[in-house]
């Protein structure tokens, strides 16, 4: 072929090479990895090791004897643990298996976890915490031998009060509900020094609080009111005045409600506790819309906690480490959970000695709370600085309305309360609407979302707002991200009305088709353990 | 193979699409302004949705207009267990149908009707059976019926292929229709039926929880249990939130009527206006009181024993409300309603009222 036919093929050939067309919004090409991985016992072969361990030498075995002669026999089994017999690359391919199967934070847009706040946590942090000097540390080492640790949290300490203008944090609980529980113990630790705490058995909270608000109080043994919002969705402060009195131990709330709602007459709210000797305790689980605009204290709050892995972007560790900072005003502060960290001036020590000796809460969990968590927080605290604070709030509330005007511009959905007036940093919406046209439930929707790589929650129980979709985007992610969740729920809107069948029998491209949810209402079929399974299912 | 119950009451809706409030005893005035069955449409809505169940189904029906008749008509395999006897249905005729399906081993009866219908299917199987309302009828007051045909046919699907196996007791409330006409409402509480429990499906729920009725019952039940002075009596209103303290307490108990309690044990029961003013005239009494579902009346309608004179003997601080959470959210954001027929009564409970919905659990509920 001459030179300048091949020249006008290549060219041809070169003009026919398009590039991948990215202007699809909606990320319909997903799809996840998906099959039915067994359960670890199920790969269990009898006599399979992974781990060959040598015999020891004999002189060690004569020396050492028979340590398990040392034990009391009621605590020695007389048969080995039923544990998976398993060789190592089938362990590794099982969990590397398992990995590729979730919906991680790393993997997906986490705009659709409402009320957990799940943010993006900077990877330096998790390398700080990884640190040999953090990750070798014994929480019984010498604190002498600790100051460096000593010193950053007795520093958030002092971000916190800053943040919260209570005048002592404990980082003691591990968790945000066990925060709660720590708030009530405090009350009643409160209430007991002052001869009360029979009287005051009573705990006032709201139907969108979270309901660890009531749950863990209730498991401290008060007795729980709750209230419903008023006509324009704020809580009912007639209710309010009619259910407090001197029976009433406190006010625990959550501002913003799950709703997204900001209860604006909060403060009197708090002061009308206060005039009847309660206290009031703030759930600032997820502050994240309020950071460096609104404290705990101006609000009239006696105690208040962060839950430092949701607003403080230290990673939700799948029930794994986390803390519920808890902060008090100085009347409460004997009665808080300790040890807590002190500097002299010189260096940094655990006070024990703060506590009241007779009323005190004492410990909550072993320890002082999870070093590592604090280390992150701080870390994230100095990285952002207090401006940066404020611009994590300020953004995560844009991000929030933002979202809210476009999803409010489709026709099926809606968000009950406060009409034509903004949200903090999420909103519980509806899909009734949806459902009550085309039979396409939240739930479907959910499932259907999982096709393209990205999840929502629904609402905690009961589900007072029906079919409901609870979003907060936070701070994390940009306008595109939004602009893609948005297109993607619109994408599954318009096909639960041309197809609806397509979106109840979702998923279809992610790890498992439908769940048989069926046993759910009985518990004969319950399976909460391997061994209950075996037993129950032949 | 599943079975299907199915009856129609082919009259239900017909006095009010030309009108008049309800279908009994107007049936003729109602031909006569022109009305036209629709309740076999309305029973073929819900029953095209069961259509993927088909050839795992068997449908036990009555014969003709009364279920048969729209069976064929969309060709679907049916069995007729009960004919009625002349071309004008009644009540006893759904009432006998309602029994001949049961005997046959249905699993579940499906009627298309309204609150008349709900009251003769009620006093033919009671709460033995599981049942859901196809609403066809010009009343509805019950929650016993879906909110829509089609609801009523998915959840019948769900039921009928196992995804969804709770049950749960709901009302079944009646107006007097003569008294309607003349605007006067006065509904009463005629008994229980069991329902599937798939609260979005239903008029009047909306609040899945992860508790079942019953559970959020017994919860109330303990807790009401515990707070009971030894030295008071304790009036227990009518519903199955009370009675399930009745049972709780393992004591005698009337489900429609009002029990008299002394130290947690029944001493009389179905107990009467004037037996409750002696009780409260000779101790401290308490009452215990549930409001009904759907519409959320908490007094004047079903229990009126508890008259205007008892409620303003006893006082608003002696007056113990209980509901589920499943109930209350049922109430769409509604008040509560009091209509004692006296203005002082009602005017005494009005405000806000403490309703406890758990074990040591309550909320401050809006009472008009």
């Amino acid at each position: 072929m001459p030179y300048a036919a091949l020249q006008a093929e290549r060219e041809g050939v070169k003009n026919n090479m398009n590039r991948i067309d990215r202007s699809n919004k909606v990320r319909t090409g997903f799809h996840q990895a998906k099959w039915d991985e067994p359960v670890i016992f199920e790969l269990s072969q009898a006599g399979e090791r992974g781990v060959l361990v040598p015999k020891a030498d004999p002189a060690v075995q004569e020396c050492a004897g028979d340590v398990l002669a040392g034990l009391p026999p009621a605590l020695v089994r007389e048969t080995p643990p039923a544990l998976p017999e398993i060789s190592q690359p089938c362990v590794l391919r099982h969990y590397a298996r398992l990995s590729q199967q979730t919906l991680g934070a790393d993997v997906n847009m986490e705009i659709g976890q409402g009320t957990c706040t799940v943010k993006y946590s900077p990877k330096v942090n998790d390398q700080l915490a990884r640190l040999p000097g953090m990750a070798e540390m014994h929480p019984l080492q010498d604190e002498s031998t600790a100051q460096g640790i000593l010193q950053i949290f007795h520093e958030t300490d002092l971000y916190m009060r800053e943040i919260s203008g209570m005048d002592r944090f404990s980082f003691q609980p591990g968790g945000g509900s066990q925060a709660i529980l720590a708030m009530a113990s405090i009350a009643y630790a409160y209430f007991s020094a002052r001869g009360e705490a029979d009287q005051r058995d009573e705990i006032i909270t709201t139907i969108y609080s979270h309901p660890s608000d009531a749950a863990a109080p209730h498991v401290k043994g008060y007795k729980i009111i709750y209230l419903h919002p008023d006509k324009d969705g704020y809580p009912d402060y007639e209710a309010f005045k009619t259910a407090v009195s001197s029976r009433t131990a406190g006010f625990f709330v959550a501002n913003p409600e799950d709703t997204g709602v900001y209860n604006k007459r909060v403060l009197e709210f708090t002061k009308l506790v206060h005039e009847h000797g309660g206290l009031a305790g703030y759930d600032q689980a997820n502050v994240n819309g309020l950071l460096g605009v609104t404290r705990a204290k101006e609000a009239g709050f006696d105690m208040c906690f962060f839950n430092l892995h949701k607003s403080f972007s230290t990673p939700h560790g799948c029930g794994g480490p986390a803390v519920g900072a808890v902060g008090v005003l100085k009347p409460l502060e004997r009665f808080i959970p300790g040890p807590l960290v002190d500097f002299d001036g010189d260096k940094y020590c655990f006070n024990h000695d703060f506590a009241d000796k007779e009323f005190g809460v004492g410990k909550v969990r072993a320890f002082y709370g999870a070093a590592p968590v604090v280390l992150k927080t701080y870390a994230w605290i100095r990285s952002m600085g207090p401006d940066g604070l404020y611009q994590v709030a300020k953004t995560a509330v844009l991000n929030n309305n933002y979202m809210f005007k476009k999803l409010m511009e489709l026709d099926v959905v809606d968000a009950p309360y406060i009409p034509g007036k903004q949200r903090v940093e999420q909103v519980r919406y509806t899909l009734e609407k949806l459902f009550e046209q085309t039979g396409v439930s939240t739930a479907d929707v959910q499932r259907r979302m999982m096709d393209f790589g990205m999840h929502y929650w629904q609402s905690h129980h009961p589900y007072y707002i029906p079919e409901p979709m609870t979003l907060e985007p936070t701070e994390t992610p940009s306008k595109d991200d939004i602009d893609e969740y948005v297109a993607t729920l619109k994408y599954i809107f318009d096909e639960a009305k041309s197809d609806p069948e397509r979106v109840k029998s979702a998923p279809h491209s992610s790890v498992c088709h439908q769940l048989d949810e069926s046993g759910m209402d009985d518990p004969e079929k319950w399976a909460i353990t391997w061994r209950t399974y075996l037993k129950k299912y032949k | 193979m599943k079975k299907l119950g199915l009856i129609i009451n082919p009259i239900a809706g017909m006095g009010g699409s030309v009108g008049l409030k309800g279908t009994d005893g107007v049936l003729a005035e109602a031909v006569r302004r022109g009305a036209v069955p629709h309740a076999a449409d309305k029973t073929l809505r819900a029953l095209m949705v069961l259509s993927p169940l088909q050839g795992e189904l068997t449908v036990l029906c009555a014969g003709g207009e009364m279920g048969g008749d729209a069976l064929e008509s969309a060709g679907l395999c049916h069995q007729a267990v009960y004919r009625p006897a002349g071309p004008a249905c009644s009540a006893a005729d759904t009432h006998a149908a309602a029994r001949a399906i049961a005997a046959a081993g249905a699993d579940i009866i499906a009627f298309a009707g309204g609150d008349g219908t709900a009251r003769d299917i009620c006093a033919a199987v009671g709460e033995g059976l599981p049942v859901l309302g196809i609403p066809a009828g010009v009343k509805i007051h019950s929650p016993v019926y879906a909110k829509s045909p089609e609801k009523a046919g998915e959840l019948l699907r769900l039921f009928l292929s196992g995804q969804t196996s709770l049950t749960m007791e709901a009302e079944v409330l009646d107006i007097d229709e003569s008294d309607y006409r003349l605007g006067i409402i006065s509904t009463r509480l005629y008994g229980y039926l069991t329902i599937p429990h798939e609260r979005r499906f239903m008029q009047g729920g909306k609040a899945p929880s992860p508790l079942s009725e019953k559970s959020q019952q017994l919860a109330i039940a303990a807790s009401l249990a515990e707070d009971m002075a030894d030295d008071s009596c304790h009036i227990v209103g009518p519903g199955s939130t009370t009675r399930s303290l009745m049972d709780y307490l393992q004591t005698e108990n009337t489900l429609l009527g009002v029990d008299l309690l002394w130290q947690k044990k029944a001493v009389a029961t179905d107990v009467s206006e004037r037996e409750i003013l002696a009780c409260i005239d000779k101790k401290p009494a308490k009452l215990i009181v549930t409001p009904t579902g759907g519409q959320g009346y908490l007094l004047g309608r079903g229990n009126q024993q508890v008259s205007p004179r008892v409620i303003k003997m006893l006082g608003k601080q002696n007056i113990i409300v209980a509901a589920t959470p499943s109930k209350l959210a049922g109430l769409y954001g509604r008040p509560l309603l009091v209509d004692t027929g006296d203005k002082d009564a009602d005017a005494l409970l009005r405000g806000y009222v403490r309703v406890s919905t758990g074990y040591r659990e309550a909320v401050m509920y809006p009472v008009e």
